[in-house]
């Protein structure tokens, strides 16, 4: 094992009395993703402005790449590509013109720049569209281009704040497949997501926040078998919810479903076959773990 | 490590005195490739404005008026409009361009996360808003030349003067742009400060002919100085305490931008 990338001990942020990371602490593996869940107004982003150098800390430690975030925020930034919640590119550049000024923010130029571009559109499968003013681009587009663009330097850690909220299915999958070939070459990516799918499928560990505190941290299958049981019945509809008895499950309601979990699905089942409810039978998955623990009302 | 922790509370303080660094030249080269994008309607501003108020006021009013300071009112008036033309375009670049790229479009904050820190994004952002005056004043001084009210090479001094000058306004710019909610806000900066230097400051008429008492409130005013240099750098009279001058406008630049700095950290890195 190598020194982590990131450590964080009791890292604390408030706005006046607001407290907004509460004494959180993690440690982020080298060349692993490591994810941050948590509904709206977790911290999420606030904890990776935190890491990035760009707000002041309230109290705990922060060490990135073995230095203190507060006395080197520029040098760390260096090694650091930042695909920020919402998209912030140079609206009065072209795709390739906004890779080559965000280059020069990190006193990059020369021979070599112009291939790193190309391969870094080609990568993100913007090659067609070097030429192309940002607006013209659909929201998938140019959010693979600020990852691209979160990759002019090189770095050793990329931070990914909500990569796809708001992209459509087809959009997401092209930046899932990214990410995990920019994983397996080695570099280290940390990424906050509301969407469990996403956490499931990239992240080899990772935190679930709320109200600025870790709830629990894991891998994604240690942290479905440590908080929940492994199956799930959702009964769907009142008709159906009232004409069965779930037996030795542990049940919750959500609008008009019943989830019924449990270790022995047997018993429930063949019962729910007699009477013809609505119902469906699936592993647990993240999503459930994550409802169990940050509650089922609405945020905001 | 009690050395890291005192780095670190040094690092947070927004009062911490900004350092120039090579970095700045980057945010600079950024707006100098947007504006070449734009260039034949900048360059049409800058050439057209100055030519109709030469051309219709020097002439215009010259006619009647004659000389003024010992000078045909047309060499008069164009030294004094190439340093409030710097002032306006520094003015104007410093507030709603940068409050552009501040707030709506979010250009700093994608900057921030590279290695440049809010004093470099700020000190290139001056730079730019000193080039545009400089534009104009390359621009002003070209009619000016070919309207014949120049009076030899030495006129070409007054174009440092003018980067100087663009510094100086762009500073304060940079400060209304920290401190401002919406565009909206900008108004009062012009009709409250602007429009009045450019009114008192004897870019139409000597400071001279003011009242005793306005006159030494006007000589606070950094337009003021800058047609002091301007004024006879053109006409080929001889300046006269020139040193005050540049110190009085680099003052203002420095001033400003220290504040400029602090409190667009205080508004950025929270
Ligand atoms: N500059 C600020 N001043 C005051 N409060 C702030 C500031 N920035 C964030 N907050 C508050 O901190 C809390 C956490 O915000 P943060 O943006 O970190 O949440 P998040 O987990 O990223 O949420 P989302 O999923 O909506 O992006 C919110 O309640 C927010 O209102
Ligand atoms: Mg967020």
């Amino acid at each position: 094992m190598t020194d982590p990338v990131v450590v964080a001990h009791r890292l604390s942020k408030s706005y006046g009395a607001h407290v907004v990371v509460d004494a959180v602490d993690f440690a982020i593996p080298r060349g692993k993703c490591y994810g941050f869940l948590g509904p709206n107004g977790a911290g999420k982003t606030t904890t990776l402005r935190l890491l990035l150098g760009l707000t002041p800390k309230s109290g705990g430690e922060l060490e990135a790449f073995g230095l203190p975030v507060a006395a080197h925020a520029a040098q760390i930034r260096r090694r650091i590509g930042v695909v920020p919640q919402s998209d912030n590119l140079d609206p009065d550049f072209t795709v390739a013109e906004n890779l080559r000024v965000y280059a020069s923010y990190f006193a990059l130029r020369g021979e070599g720049l112009d291939a790193r571009i190309d391969e870094l559109l080609e990568f993100v499968a913007l090659g067609d569209r070097s030429d192309a003013r940002t607006h013209t681009l659909s929201g998938g587009m140019q959010r693979r281009l600020t990852i691209a663009r979160a990759l002019i330097n090189e770095p050793e850690l990329v931070v990914l704040d909500e990569p796809t909220t708001g992209l459509d299915p087809q959009a997401r999958h092209v930046i899932w497949g990214r990410l995990a070939e920019l994983r397996a070459s080695g570099t280290t990516l940390i990424l906050t997501t509301h969407y469990m799918e996403e956490a499931e499928r990239l992240c080899d560990e990772l935190v679930i926040m709320d109200n600025g505190r870790v709830l629990a941290r894991g891998s994604p299958a240690t942290l479905i078998a440590d908080h929940v049981e492994p199956e799930v019945i959702e009964i769907r509809g009142e008709n159906s919810i009232a004409r069965c008895d779930p037996l030795n499950c542990r049940t919750e309601r959500m609008g008009s479903s019943l989830y019924c979990y449990t270790r022995d699905p047997a018993p429930l089942l063949a019962a729910l076959h007699d009477t013809h409810a609505q119902f469906i039978h699936r592993p647990s998955g993240l999503e459930d773990v994550f409802l169990k623990l940050t509650g089922r009302e609405l945020r905001d | 490590m009690p050395g890291a922790a005192q780095a670190a509370a040094i690092n947070w303080n927004p009062w911490r005195v900004p350092r120039l660094r090579r970095g700045a030249f980057a945010v600079w080269r950024r707006n100098v490739l947007v504006w070449r994008r734009l260039v034949i309607p900048s360059l049409l501003l800058n050439f057209g404005e100055p030519t109709l108020y030469l051309l219709g006021l020097g002439f215009g009013l010259g006619h009647f008026i004659g000389e003024m300071g010992s000078m045909p009112y047309i060499t008069f008036l164009a030294s004094g409009i190439i340093a409030s033309s710097a002032m306006t375009t520094a003015s104007f670049e410093g507030m709603y361009s940068v409050y552009t790229r501040m707030v709506p479009q979010k250009t700093y904050e994608a900057i921030l996360a590279t290695p440049l820190e809010v004093e470099d994004i700020l000190a290139g952002e001056l730079l730019w808003c000193a080039t545009k005056s400089l534009f104009s004043g390359c621009a002003i001084l070209t009619v000016a030349a070919l309207l014949g009210v120049v009076h030899g090479w030495q006129a070409l001094l007054v174009l440092p003067v003018v980067l100087l000058i663009g510094l100086c306004f762009a500073a304060p710019a940079l400060v209304m742009s920290a401190i401002s909610p919406g565009y909206e806000f900008f108004n009062y900066y012009f009709v409250l400060v602007i429009t009045p230097m450019f009114i008192v400051c004897g870019v139409f008429y000597p400071v001279s002919t003011l009242p005793y008492l306005v006159q030494d409130f006007v000589h606070l005013l950094p337009l003021t100085h800058a047609v002091a240099l301007t004024r006879p750098i053109i006409s080929g009279q001889e300046l006269q305490q020139p040193l005050l001058h540049l110190l009085v406008l680099t003052g203002y630049t420095g001033a400003f931008y220290y504040a400029a700095v602090v409190l667009i950290r205080k508004r950025l890195i929270n």
